[in-house]
């Protein structure tokens, strides 16, 4: 009997394990997860919170009753990883062997990694919506915010849900001017990012929405310090954005426990598993995916998702004896909320950028276009996240290989964007 | 691409103007890539430059601008001052490394 030990029993984790689950017999794999709590929230849904449109018990369930009977689960602080010795160690002292290790433990929120930011102001006039705390703090103070200058603030470019924050801003403003005092309040939108998102043809997309909402973009501003008392962020080039109140996503680490464990991961404690067989080069019986992995890959639930069959795939032929032929090609799909009861989504891979078209196919939801549709989507995806994604179901259409048909590739090849980024 | 001289050699540079391969870099291109984006290399930028090309040549890939600062011990701050245009984006270029992930 073999031992396969789960890291982390979130997005990325419970798929892997209940899939496990049913592809090895009880009698050859005993498998493990381990996680701190037993409260799996679905963090898409902490978009709502701010809004007083979700709270945070009715997106919460137990970990452990998202598992296959026969898998088992340890609540425990992981401490370290013994990557010679084959053993994680706990918090708590306990020592958990293992044959083959997945790491899906996901990224944690940096925010003492920027200057001020958890000083005077943080929690008051300050917020991130990226932790269930930090959503329910904003809800009050959004709830009071009828004037002055709200600034949405990414504070770091490596950030889970790059689309996230956008998806705040729109909501914001559909949500003040609903309140009747829109126009008593500027919104401004400050990234690091040359333009609104990260590839051309979205980010002019996006800038363009931004700008017909009345959001100022204030790009290329990789921020240095945010001083609360004062209202004002500052840039590393001196350049300065004031603001009544301040929503920002800190910047990320990986899990804490990796910068403990010699040789699994980097400084910041990110994994570099390899990018199509996410396997731990010179550990074959070690895997990471998800929000954990330093792939450049966006940090993204459907990404954690598309990687778990992945992992699943190579970890039982590497459990067999056969060599792991899977492999993940990048693919990304995100629903972003616009408010005014639409949304727009985009689907993409390591090679092929956001394009419009539709998903999966030539007859399927809009990509990159304003859409009802889109919006439903979004809201349709909390149900099929409990009840088919987690339990590791497959829904027709949607698979780790990202669908060609239905794009407009010849945008590839458009004098505009021919090169690449401009 | 592109094909470009740099330090008497012709070498393939892609759209933002990295080296196509790694392999055929020298420190003499480096001055010259430097002076391209604006940067007169001191020592301290040689550090960082020299440190980057270890990285890579270590790792596979050269670090962002936080896992740069952790790892060479150079403050994201003074990273800033030395290479204004974005540091990891701007040391890997002068150090003929492809362009870190997660940089602009
Ligand atoms: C506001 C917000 C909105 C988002 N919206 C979307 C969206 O619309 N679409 C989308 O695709 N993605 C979205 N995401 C991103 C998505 O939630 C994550 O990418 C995804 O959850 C990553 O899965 P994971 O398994 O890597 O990590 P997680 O699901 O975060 O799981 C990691 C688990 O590891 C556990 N863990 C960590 N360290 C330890 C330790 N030392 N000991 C024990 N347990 C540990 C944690 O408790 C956690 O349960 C959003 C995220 C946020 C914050």
């Amino acid at each position: 009997m073999r031992r396969i030990l789960i890291l982390g029993t979130g997005t990325g984790g419970t798929p892997v394990a209940n899939r496990l689950r049913r592809a090895l017999a009880p009698d050859d794999a005993s498998i493990v997860c381990v996680d701190r709590d037993d409260d799996h929230l679905y963090q898409p849904g902490l978009l709502y919170v701010p809004f007083g449109r979700r709270t945070l018990p009715s997106l919460t369930r137990s970990r452990r009753a998202q598992l296959h009977h026969g898998v088992d689960f340890v609540l425990g602080e992981v401490d370290a990883v013994d990557l010679e010795g084959r053993a994680v160690r706990l918090a708590d002292g306990t020592s958990l062997d293992y044959d083959y290790l997945v790491v899906a433990a996901g990224a944690s929120l940096a925010p003492d990694e920027t200057e001020g930011l958890t000083g005077p102001g943080w929690m008051e006039r300050v917020f991130t919506f990226y932790s269930a705390e930090g959503a329910a703090a904003l809800a009050d103070a959004f709830a009071a915010f009828n004037g002055g200058r709200l600034v949405v603030a990414v504070l770091d470019t490596l950030i889970k849900c790059p689309v996230a924050p956008l998806e705040f801003t729109f909501l914001a403003e559909d949500a003040l001017r609903r309140r009747g005092v829109r126009d008593h309040v500027e919104i401004t939108y400050v990234t690091p990012l040359d333009g609104a998102f990260t590839q051309p043809i979205a980010s002019a997309r996006l800038g363009g929405l931004l700008a017909e909402r009345g959001v100022e973009l204030v790009s290329s501003f990789p921020t240095a310090s945010v001083d609360g008392a004062a209202g004002r962020i500052e840039s590393y080039d001196g350049r300065r954005v004031a603001f009544d109140l301040a929503v920002v996503v800190p910047a990320h680490d990986g899990p804490g426990f990796v910068t403990r464990s010699p040789g699994l991961g980097d400084a910041l404690g990110f994994i570099p598993v390899d990018e199509s067989t996410l396997q731990l080069p010179g550990h074959p019986e070690v895997f990471a995916l998800g929000d954990a992995t330093g792939l450049s890959t966006s940090k993204a639930g459907s990404v954690a998702h598309f990687e778990s069959e992945v992992v699943v795939e190579n970890l039982v032929a590497t459990f067999d004896g056969r060599p792991p032929l899977a492999r993940f090609d990048g693919h990304t799909n995100c629903f972003l909320e616009l408010g005014h009861g639409e949304a727009l989504l985009i689907d993409f891979n390591r090679d092929v950028e956001p394009l419009p078209g539709h998903y999966p196919g030539p007859v399927g939801l809009p990509l990159l276009a304003p859409s009802r549709l889109d919006h439903l989507g979004k809201l349709a995806f909390e149900s099929l996240y409990w009840h088919a994604l987690l339990p590791g179901h497959s829904i027709p259409g949607v698979a780790s290989p990202m669908p060609t048909r239905g794009k407009r590739l010849s945008m590839l090849r458009h004098p505009a964007y021919a090169g690449g980024p401009t | 691409m592109t094909t470009s001289t740099l330090a008497g050699v012709a070498v393939e540079r892609d759209a933002e103007g990295f080296l196509a391969d790694p392999s055929l870099w020298s420190e003499a291109m480096a001055t010259e890539i430097a002076r391209e984006e604006g940067v007169e290399l001191t020592p301290r930028h040689w550090e960082v430059v020299r440190f980057m090309r270890h990285a890579y040549e270590t790792t596979g890939a050269g670090p962002n601008v936080r896992l740069l600062a952790k790892t060479s011990g150079v403050s994201v701050r003074e990273l800033y001052a030395l290479f204004p245009r974005g540091p990891a984006k701007t040391a890997a270029k002068i150090a003929g490394i492809p362009k870190p992930h997660g940089c602009i």
